[in-house]
């Protein structure tokens, strides 16, 4: 017999993307989401508490000499289903964590609620990309590649423009690209390698070591810069010793200012529940977005448009606009 | 113990199956030896098992499995005919009953039984299963109830239990009180009438709210065994230190582990807090009925906060008195969130300490909040918190505001903007 809250759980179940703020651990994040769904749950309207016939005496009868049974049937709530006594009706919802986000870092974050996490496993067997964009700053390097560590060396950079740093990125998207085909485990003198590289699928399966597949420069005014990049099998602190070695590669020396995932697989910045809006029914309504998603993606193919993803300086620009407006 | 008794039950079936011509003495010698180490419920229901078999052996030893399925039955016949043995085995089933309703006192049955079992070994009479009985006899069967002896949760005996069950009525918590330990087997043994209803009359009378009950016992289960004398001693001493009676009632619906504390340990505690802050009586006072937590919980977090607050955050003390007065929370909170706080707000925002000592309901806000606030107003370019100087902002308005009125009135845009901005930092 489904309650409302086991109702309410069915609707619950899918994927979802929050963002995670810079600062806070994605542990924190995901516990925080998983407390406010078993607040909402719970909030739900309880069963009613069944009855049961049970054989009273009367307050009145003297129980010195029964003669007569003095017993009567009654109808009394069984107060061991009363809600305080079996606690609430949900006490642990399963919320899984898509490809994690380190500390320093801020951005899209897939979480996965009840039977949403195969969906997550099959989501992270596909081989998805993940967008980030990277703040970094030229004339430091620290022991930790990014801004808050000890800094280790100094160094000038004016004599860096956006052409040379261009074609560091360049250099570097080609390095990625030949590792690319290197991991996938194909002959390369095959027809199978030709049919899947004229298709674009050719790439590693499972586990490999971090593959850039993209790099673009989207800001350059010296010392910070701004780089857009798509990659594969990433993590945050390789991202952030890409910039500092892109530093060294430009004669000089750079540091991460900011790790910020923009896409991860599917899920994008226009569809990420923000801070305020971890709640029951927010969620409720991501995940029913996403299905309605899913259903209507299943007839038309999938394509990743390249406008829809923002950068940090589009989103600015826009609220600037509005605002001027 | 378990074990034990199993072995014990298996022993006395062994007997009964092989030596089925021995005399009734060796039985009275074996049920010796059984109860005197019966000091267990358990072994009680054993020894009156043995009982039975006896019977059973010595008159009718042809019919036994038939009557151990109707064991009840049995017993009441044999009590409606035997006198002497009636008695022995209502005071048997008495004490069998007294256990499985009440459980966990331990009831030391087992003298009364030895002295009286040798005359009731010859006393049973044959009865069939199948034979009628009247509603009278019906009623004087004891009825085995189906409580189990121990569980793990209080479920089980709500519904026999008369305290338990008026207290889910007051709205007590069972399901968070029976994970603590030791907690269950108290409530059980509590008497509704001796011992849960003093308390609770005492509180109203204290001038408490009845719907707060649910949650003072939830909280503190333990004020149920305090004696009525000791919580009242505690009433008075507050009262005493001109705290009003209405303070008082609000001060125990707040924090329930007050009255646990004695008069003496009370009295150190305030002074405590008196001592260590600087403070007038009447400060003091003011803190201490406005966070009566205070006075329960441990005294070293609130000297680490008092130390950070001073050497870390570099307060000077009549800041940190005002600080202490406007939000006493600041004493309990978690160290490493205020020095963060602070972080932010000296060294990002730039604020001075006498603006924030000025201020310090900041303190007391979330660090997240701040920061995205502070980041939107500075993308703004309003981000202007020295009142000297025009467009101030207040720290106060700044965090205490809600999200739709510090975007109407302080940042002077729209809530979508500031929700867009929140997916930029």
């Amino acid at each position: 017999m489904a309650t409302p809250a086991i109702r309410m759980f069915r609707r619950l179940e899918g994927l979802f993307c929050v963002y995670k703020p810079s600062g806070v651990h994605w542990k924190l994040v995901r516990d925080g989401i998983e407390a406010n769904l078993l607040k909402g749950l719970n909030a739900a309207p309880p069963q009613p508490v069944p009855h049961q016939v049970r054989f009273l005496t009367p307050p009145g009868a003297d129980t010195e000499e029964p003669r007569q049974p003095a017993l009567y049937a009654a109808s009394v709530p069984a107060l061991s289903r009363h809600p305080l006594v079996t606690g609430p009706e949900f006490q642990h919802v399963k919320v899984g964590v898509g490809h994690r986000l380190d500390a320093a870092s801020s951005g899209v974050l897939v979480l996965a609620v009840g039977n949403g996490n195969r969906a997550l496993n099959d989501l992270y067997a596909t081989r998805v990309t993940r967008d980030y964009t990277l703040e970094g700053e030229f004339g430091t390097a620290t022991d930790n590649f990014s801004h808050t560590g000890r800094v280790v060396e100094r160094s000038t950079y004016g004599h860096i423009t956006q052409d040379k740093l261009d074609r560091v990125l360049a250099m570097l998207q080609g390095a990625n690209q030949k590792a690319l085909l290197m991991y996938s485990n194909v002959d390369m003198q095959s027809q199978e390698a030709y049919e899947m590289a004229a298709r674009g699928l050719l790439g590693p399966e499972g586990k490999s070591v971090p593959i850039l597949t993209g790099l673009r420069c989207i800001h350059f005014q010296p010392p910070s810069f701004t780089l857009e990049v798509r990659c594969l099998n990433e993590n945050q602190k390789y991202l952030r010793k890409v910039v500092h070695e892109i530093g060294l590669e430009l004669r000089s020396t750079s540091v991460c200012k900011a790790v910020r995932r923009t896409r991860d697989g599917p899920f994008t910045l226009q569809d990420v529940l923000t801070r305020h809006r971890w709640t029951a029914p927010d969620v409720m309504e991501a995940i029913r977005q996403y299905h309605l998603s899913k259903k209507t993606r299943r007839h038309t193919h999938p394509q990743i448009k390249d406008s829809t993803f923002q950068t940090k300086e589009e989103d600015k620009e826009r609220a600037r606009q509005q605002h001027e407006t | 113990m378990a074990l034990s008794c199993t072995q014990q039950c298996l022993r006395c079936r062994n007997l009964l199956f092989s030596k089925t011509l021995a005399s009734a003495w060796q039985y009275s010698t074996q049920l010796g030896y059984f109860t005197t180490e019966a000091s267990l419920p358990t072994k009680i229901i054993h020894a009156s098992s043995i009982i039975r078999g006896s019977h059973i052996k010595t008159k009718a030893k042809h019919k036994w499995t038939q009557q151990i399925l109707c064991f009840n039955n049995f017993t009441a016949k044999h009590m409606s005919t035997e006198p002497t043995g009636r008695q022995d085995v209502e005071e048997l089933s008495k004490a069998d009953i007294s256990h499985e309703s009440s459980l966990l006192p331990i009831i030391d049955a087992g003298p009364a039984t030895k002295s009286q079992m040798p005359l009731d070994l010859d006393a049973a009479t044959e009865v069939s299963a199948l034979e009628e009985i009247d509603d009278v006899e019906a009623l004087s069967i004891p009825v085995p109830s189906a409580i189990p002896p121990a569980s793990t949760s209080l479920r089980d005996y709500v519904d026999q239990s008369e305290t338990l069950s008026k207290l889910v009525q007051l709205g007590v918590n069972l399901w968070k009180l029976e994970q603590r330990p030791n907690v269950g087997s108290m409530l059980l043994r509590l008497n509704f009438d001796t011992d849960v209803a003093p308390r609770l009359m005492f509180l109203k009378d204290i001038g408490v709210e009845a719907h707060r009950f649910g949650y003072i016992l939830t909280h503190n289960p333990f004020i149920l065994t305090e004696s009525l004398e000791n919580l009242q001693a505690r009433v008075n001493y507050l009262k005493l230190k001109k705290f009003s009676s209405e303070t008082v009632a609000s001060m125990v619906s707040k924090a329930p582990y007050l009255l646990n504390f004695s008069v003496k340990r009370l009295d150190n505690r305030l002074g405590f807090f008196q001592t260590q802050l600087n403070v007038s009586a009447s400060n003091t006072r003011d803190i201490v009925a406005r966070l009566p937590r205070l006075l329960c919980g441990s005294l070293e977090p609130v000297k680490e906060n008092l130390k950070v607050c001073e050497i870390e955050l570099g307060f000077k003390e009549n800041e940190i008195q005002r600080i202490v007065i406007a939000v006493p929370k600041v004493l309990t909170a978690n160290k490493r969130k205020l020095t963060q706080i602070f972080d932010f707000l000296h060294n990002t925002m730039k604020v001075p300490h006498h603006l924030i000592a000025k201020f310090p309901q900041v303190l007391n806000t979330k660090y997240l909040r701040i920061r995205e606030r502070h980041m939107f107003l500075e993308y703004l370019g309003k981000a202007q918190y020295d009142p000297a100087l025009p467009n101030y902002i207040s720290l106060d308005r700044l965090v205490s505001l809600p999200d739709q009125d510090f975007c109407t009135m302080l940042a002077l845009a729209t809530l979508e903007d500031f929700y867009l901005f929140q997916k930029t930092l």
